[in-house]
């Protein structure tokens, strides 16, 4: 196969079209899609509306609820450790505010407690892999804030309450758009470098689904700025964390309630006891369960175990039947399908087209929407790309930025992207990028309020975790949001509670026991474990090996 | 799908690596990361987010019958015949304690919590062995000049994965310094516009409370004739 600059001489011939009809483009506006557009497009093509990858929540508070396969699949398995095995007396770390998850939303939530007046010695934070192996320090494109005269947090209101079909929690929306403004400012008094104009305000991008431009951005590394400010303070503040021990399992007191966790040490394979008054979940989303079979843009730990233990606890969840699609995920060369290609391509100018090089939909629907769009044309015309492994794709047209914005542009604000391409030989200043939907973020999770409180006494919850925020589908911008707006809700809140003179009681894991018996009851076919801690990609023949290993020692 | 697939696999061409000294044969198309998961390891330390922004996959190789030591993120970079690597998951360099409140965008403030940027020797090891092919030495040594500003832009696609830190010979945590340097440029250099300070100020004086009230009360349909007549004043439209 010949390649020129990064791709095969067969996909070359679609590049041609690309750019013979850009200047005919430039000006090109097609039309955004009505509500019933919207509606028909996502009925026919998004994977959430597609009943082949979903079933029905056999057991527990959300039994009957309609969820994908890989979600049901992690609910309906058995605790990884015995109830019985672990020796509850003796508690091997003893505080008040326990955060399990030290991403965005967990480093958030620590520097607020600690803020408001719980002190860093009770404070623990706990994380699966390192301090920031978090979706977080993946976020590219930006964060909404509605802070220009033009924009207000109204407006702002509404883009997210139609981007979420409308059924989102009105009061956690409120919440997210009203508290936008004030994350930004917290985030320039830590000294996060938010790009500007040379007059000193921000430069802000759309979004899609945004009816103002109020995408805040570092470059497209904005959640890796952001994250390593807050990271950085964590330590400066020396909030105790612990990394490479995952929470397995959550501990209730006898009194009723959250009252702690079981971690795991993946490394020595410990396990230790963690008693608390206020336990917050911050684990995060699910990319790495690969719903639908999509490959994905999240971290090697987004496992969805949070969501596991919480339910095994009773908590209420909610819209986990929405799972977000980014369009965009790069779908060449084959060494990065389903990494992210940022929105803020889109944001700046970029259109999707097809293998004839021309637009295929507005480039800047809601997500789920323009996932559809672009599954839609991939499966139902011929007008798509093929790529040396037989995956199908539609350019995203790059270069169209640097004739939209001036030479230079992508390089100064898409660095990430020119980088991650310019590796595999691919000059997006020159060429366009292949992309297909990608799975992207989990819309759904733990129920909660305004202040984090879920339906479980003890037990906060924000971020990717949660849901309500997004309703059915979340918009660009609103993660790094989400996990600012929530993370410090929640750390307030413990420190409220810390404030209130109470005790757990003597530690119990009956929960986990009636979930035991709930499970057995149903008879699976599969014996499986959760949480999953760390997907599984050993190929068949080291796998086929190691069963045969432990079928031999049996 | 990033599932790996034994049998099409096998019918694609193959290189030979050297994992820690092992030989492993494995897919040519594949990412150092995938090959090595290809080969057996599952991963603890070095894999974080695979998508070339967390820098848990520091890698250092060399390649048959070249002197050279090169760097790279292991999600981010595909094998090549006869590579010899190893990878370097985690790296002792200690980070300043400051509370950035207390200091000023200055060389004396970098000095106080690294003493040893004034140890540099402008050898650019730092620069070479940069997976992100950041100007690292450069950085350093604005720095040293005070131009706080400069450091902090040339320093800022940083990932951290401390591989300047470990080549240095003047033993400078070099990741470090970019951060203190990017947080002391953004805390005094770039202001902060009074937009946002204003709308802060609403909100705080609850000047959209009644329009939150007037939209939680609406109904579903009168919020989607809302959100369809909603005006869009920054993009063009068809």
């Amino acid at each position: 196969m010949k390649m020129i600059r990064g791709y095969p001489e067969d996909m070359r011939k679609s590049i041609d079209n690309v750019n013979k009809t850009r200047s005919k483009r430039i000006d090109q506006i097609i039309e955004d899609l009505s509500l019933e557009e919207r509606k028909e497009v996502l009925d026919n093509f998004h994977p959430d509306y597609n009943p082949k990858y979903k079933r029905n929540i056999s057991w527990g508070v959300n039994k009957g609820d309609n969820v994908p396969n890989e979600v049901a699949d992690v609910i309906e398995a058995y605790p990884m450790v015995n109830p019985d095995d672990i020796d509850l007396s003796k508690i091997d770390y003893d505080v008040n505010v326990l955060i399990i998850g030290a991403g965005g939303a967990g480093t958030s939530a620590a520097l607020w407690a600690n803020y408001s007046g719980v002190p860093k010695e009770e404070i623990l934070l706990v994380t699966k892999l390192r301090l920031g192996d978090c979706n977080t320090v993946m976020a590219q494109g930006g964060i909404q804030a509605a802070d220009r005269p033009v924009d207000n947090p109204l407006i702002h209101y509404m883009d997210v309450i139609g981007g979420g079909h409308f059924e989102n929690n009105p009061n956690l929306v409120k919440a997210l758009v009203s508290d936008a403004p004030k994350i930004i400012k917290w985030h320039k008094d830590l000294g996060v470098m938010y790009d500007c104009t040379e007059d000193g305000s921000f430069i802000e991008n759309p979004g899609g689904g945004t009816s103002r431009n109020r995408m805040h951005c570092s470059k497209d590394y904005t959640g890796l700025e952001m994250f390593r400010t807050l990271k950085d303070e964590i330590i400066n503040r020396e909030i105790p964390y612990l990394e490479f021990s995952p929470a397995i399992e959550l501990i209730t007191g006898e009194t009723g309630g959250i009252a702690g966790a079981i971690l795991y040490n993946i490394e020595t394979k410990q396990y230790f006891v963690v008693r608390a008054k206020t336990i917050i979940l911050t684990t995060g989303g699910f990319g790495r369960l690969h719903v639908a079979g999509f490959p994905t843009t999240n971290h090697y730990g987004a496992t969805m175990d949070g969501v596991v233990m919480a339910y095994r606890a009773g908590a209420k969840l909610r819209d986990l039947d929405a799972t977000q699609f980014h369009p965009t995920g790069a779908a060449f060369p084959e060494q990065i399908v389903g990494l992210l290609i940022t929105e803020k391509t889109r944001s700046l100018g970029a259109q999707v087209l097809g293998r004839n090089g021309e637009q295929i939909c507005y480039p800047l629907e809601p997500r789920d929407v323009e996932a559809s769009s672009l599954i839609k044309c991939c499966t139902t015309t011929d007008n798509y790309i093929e790529t040396p492994t037989q995956m199908r794709g539609i350019w995203l047209d790059s270069p169209l930025i640097e004739e939209i914005k001036g030479k230079g542009t992508i390089l100064k604000n898409l660095s990430a992207m020119y980088r991650m391409m310019n590796r595999f030989d691919i000059d997006i200043t020159e060429d366009p990028i292949l992309v297909y939907p990608t799975l992207h973020y989990q819309n759904g999770g733990v129920e909660l309020d305004e202040n984090c409180y879920t339906s479980l006494k003890g037990l906060l919850a924000a971020g990717e975790i949660s849901g309500g925020v997004h309703g059915k589908n979340r918009l660009m911008g609103n993660s790094l949001l989400e996990i600012n707006v929530f993370g410090r809700r929640a750390g307030i809140t413990a420190a409220n509670e810390y404030k209130k003179k109470s005790t757990v009681g003597k530690l119990t894991l009956a929960h986990v026991h009636k979930s035991i018996k709930a499970l057995d009851a149903l008879n699976l076919k599969d014996k499986r474990y959760s949480p999953t801690i760390l997907p599984e990609y050993r190929s068949d023949i080291v796998r086929d090996r190691l069963v045969q290993l432990y079928e031999q020692s049996l | 799908m990033s599932k790996t697939k034994t049998k099409e696999e096998n019918a694609t061409p193959t290189v030979k690596i050297y994992i820690m000294g092992s030989m492993h044969e494995v897919p040519a198309s594949l990412t150092i990361m995938k090959a090595m998961e290809y080969a057996g390891f599952k991963f603890k330390r070095g894999a974080g987010c695979r998508a070339g922004f967390c820098g848990a996959c520091a890698t250092l190789y060399r390649k048959a019958g070249d002197y050279r030591i090169y760097a790279a993120l292991a999600c981010q970079t595909q094998v090549e015949d006869g590579m010899v690597l190893t990878q370097l998951p985690f790296v002792p360099a200690p980070k300043g304690i400051y509370d950035v409140d207390s200091l000023q965008p200055t060389a004396s403030s970098i000095l106080k919590f690294y003493p040893e940027v004034a140890r540099c020797l402008s050898c650019n090891a730092c620069s070479k062995v940069c997976p992100q092919e950041i100007q690292v030495m450069d950085y350093v040594q604005y720095c040293l000049q005070g131009q706080i500003d400069k450091a902090a832009e040339l320093s800022f696609d940083c990932v951290q994965c401390g591989l300047c830190a470990i080549r240095c010979p003047a033993e400078i945590p070099q990741y470090h310094v970019g951060m203190l340097a990017r947080r002391l440029h953004g805390k005094y250099n770039m202001s902060t516009p009074e937009t946002l300070i204003e709308r802060v100020e609403e909100i705080e004086n609850g000047v959209f409370e009644e329009g939150f009230k007037e939209l939680k009360s609406l109904s579903k349909d009168d919020l989607k004739k809302r959100y369809i007549e909603r005006d869009f004043v920054d993009q063009k439209k068809a």
